[in-house]
């Protein structure tokens, strides 16, 4: 049972950074779109934005995975 | 004329998709029939096992062992004191205790995968769940004494972070070799590989963060990005010298934020230190602004920590998890499903080997370029 909770408690943090990651790809396509010269620049800042929110959601998984564990 | 050769081609097209779609649709049929069929077995080997359970026999006779994912790929991110090559073969690594009564060097290999017990010159050893405890007069576990007795044994994460220290000296022995025999000529060979790599380093992580006082932080900023960098590609490789799980590893992550946050601190200068005891706000706010600014110190190496241990060893979980399904559906014809995913899913984790060396090292000059600026 525990188990399983966990897995819902994974799935939520993922559903986060799913939103997160989103709009951060959707407005850089947008400012790509605007600006396609600065498209090199976007990217990189869209990355870095993507890569914080992928943290954010692993510490929500490192979570549920000590939940697992405990 | 034109007219009717689009007509063609499109029909031509429309037949190739159909064929494709049917011939797909039919190999998943396939596969979900023999996966049925495969459970069958497993179920009534089961409803064996408990009947034989149940029955009270002396002897519970079952085919196989179940497969317990969750253990398995436990197993294969955490440490080890001896690293697994394939099958019943694998490499005794040395085992360094300190004990109350002096230190303690033996092979891991005396353990004979935990089966047995190690007779050391102050005590007697057994290998738990790849944990050493001190055995007692008794025969069991003694755990009170297990805790006074610290390893320092050479893992397998130690080994392969060495593999990793080995590397990177070799190559960056040869490339300031050539530096300095190569003088205001064009870089060659694996110079020419690395060289791009550190201009990459100090022209978009440490002069746009830390302004013009980069040139001291270069060293260690070029050290942690290749550092993480060459483990992380060899943690993707799955066999012998990479493998190991050496960034997913908490310890390790910890001592490398650990190194970050004292560099920091050690270089914050005084406009660093007002902006965390005197911020410029309200007197009556000091209070709140100081004691989350003091926590600020320790969260942000923190979250550095465990933003490296997490997306590697994510990483490493889900490759374990798709090659898992073979063993899950027990039948050969997800094999190439597992293959394709897992394929995908490591040239993935090539970027993400390449980002979170990045990330890592871009926040680390962030950080540095927030303690050494001036005001102003």
């Amino acid at each position: 049972m525990v188990g399983s909770i966990a897995a819902i408690g994974a799935g939520l943090a993922v559903i986060g950074a799913g939103i997160g990651i989103g709009q951060v790809g959707g407005k850089a396509m947008e400012g790509i779109a605007r600006q396609p010269e600065a498209a090199s620049k976007i990217q990189t800042a869209m990355i870095i934005a993507a890569a914080l929110i992928e943290g954010a959601a692993l510490f929500g998984v490192v979570v549920a995975l000590l939940g697992l564990n405990g | 004329m034109d007219c009717n050769q689009v007509l063609v081609s499109k029909v031509k097209k429309v037949i190739i998709v159909f064929t494709l779609l049917i011939a797909f649709l039919s190999i998943k049929i396939d596969t979900f029939a023999q996966a049925d069929s495969a459970v069958v077995p497993v179920d009534s080997a089961v409803a064996k096992t408990a009947e034989a359970v149940s029955g009270e026999h002396g002897a519970v006779e079952h085919g196989k062992e179940k497969f317990e994912p969750t253990k398995v790929i436990m197993e294969h991110i955490a440490d080890s004191h001896m690293w697994h090559f394939w099958g019943h073969t694998s490499m005794p690594l040395p085992v360094i205790l300190y004990t109350a009564n002096g230190l303690e060097f033996f092979s891991s290999g005396h353990f004979h995968h935990g089966e047995e017990d190690y007779k050391g010159a102050h005590n007697t050893y057994r290998l738990v769940e790849d944990h050493i405890k001190v055995v007692g007069a008794d025969g069991n576990v003694d755990e009170v004494a297990s805790k006074t007795v610290l390893d320092f044994s050479i893992t397998k994460n130690v080994a392969a972070m060495f593999v990793a220290i080995f590397l990177i000296l070799v190559v960056f022995i040869s490339v300031a070799g050539s530096y300095r025999k190569r003088i205001g000529k064009a870089p060659k060979g694996l110079q020419s590989f690395l060289e791009p790599i550190i201009v990459f380093v100090r022209d978009d992580i440490a002069k746009p963060n830390i302004g013009h006082k980069y040139a001291k932080f270069m060293p260690y900023l070029l050290t942690i990005f290749f550092f993480i960098w060459f483990n992380n590609l060899l943690g993707l490789v799955p066999i012998f010298p990479g493998g190991a799980n050496v960034t997913g590893n908490i310890a390790l992550t910890f001592v490398m934020a650990l190194g970050t946050m004292i560099i920091v601190n050690v270089n914050g200068n005084k406009y660093y230190w007002k902006h965390i005891f005197l911020p410029d706000v309200p007197f009556w706010l000091w209070p709140l602004m100081v004691v989350v600014e003091v926590v600020g110190i320790i969260s942000k190496p923190f979250a550095l920590m465990v933003r490296l241990f997490a997306n590697i060893t994510a990483g490493h979980i889900i490759v374990l998890s798709l090659i898992s399904l073979i063993f899950i559906f027990e039948t050969l014809a997800i094999a190439p499903v597992s293959v394709a995913f897992v394929l995908f899913m490591d040239v993935l984790e090539l970027l993400v080997a390449f980002l979170q060396a990045f990330i890592f090292t871009l926040l680390t000059a962030l950080f540095i370029g927030m303690a050494v600026e001036e005001h102003h």
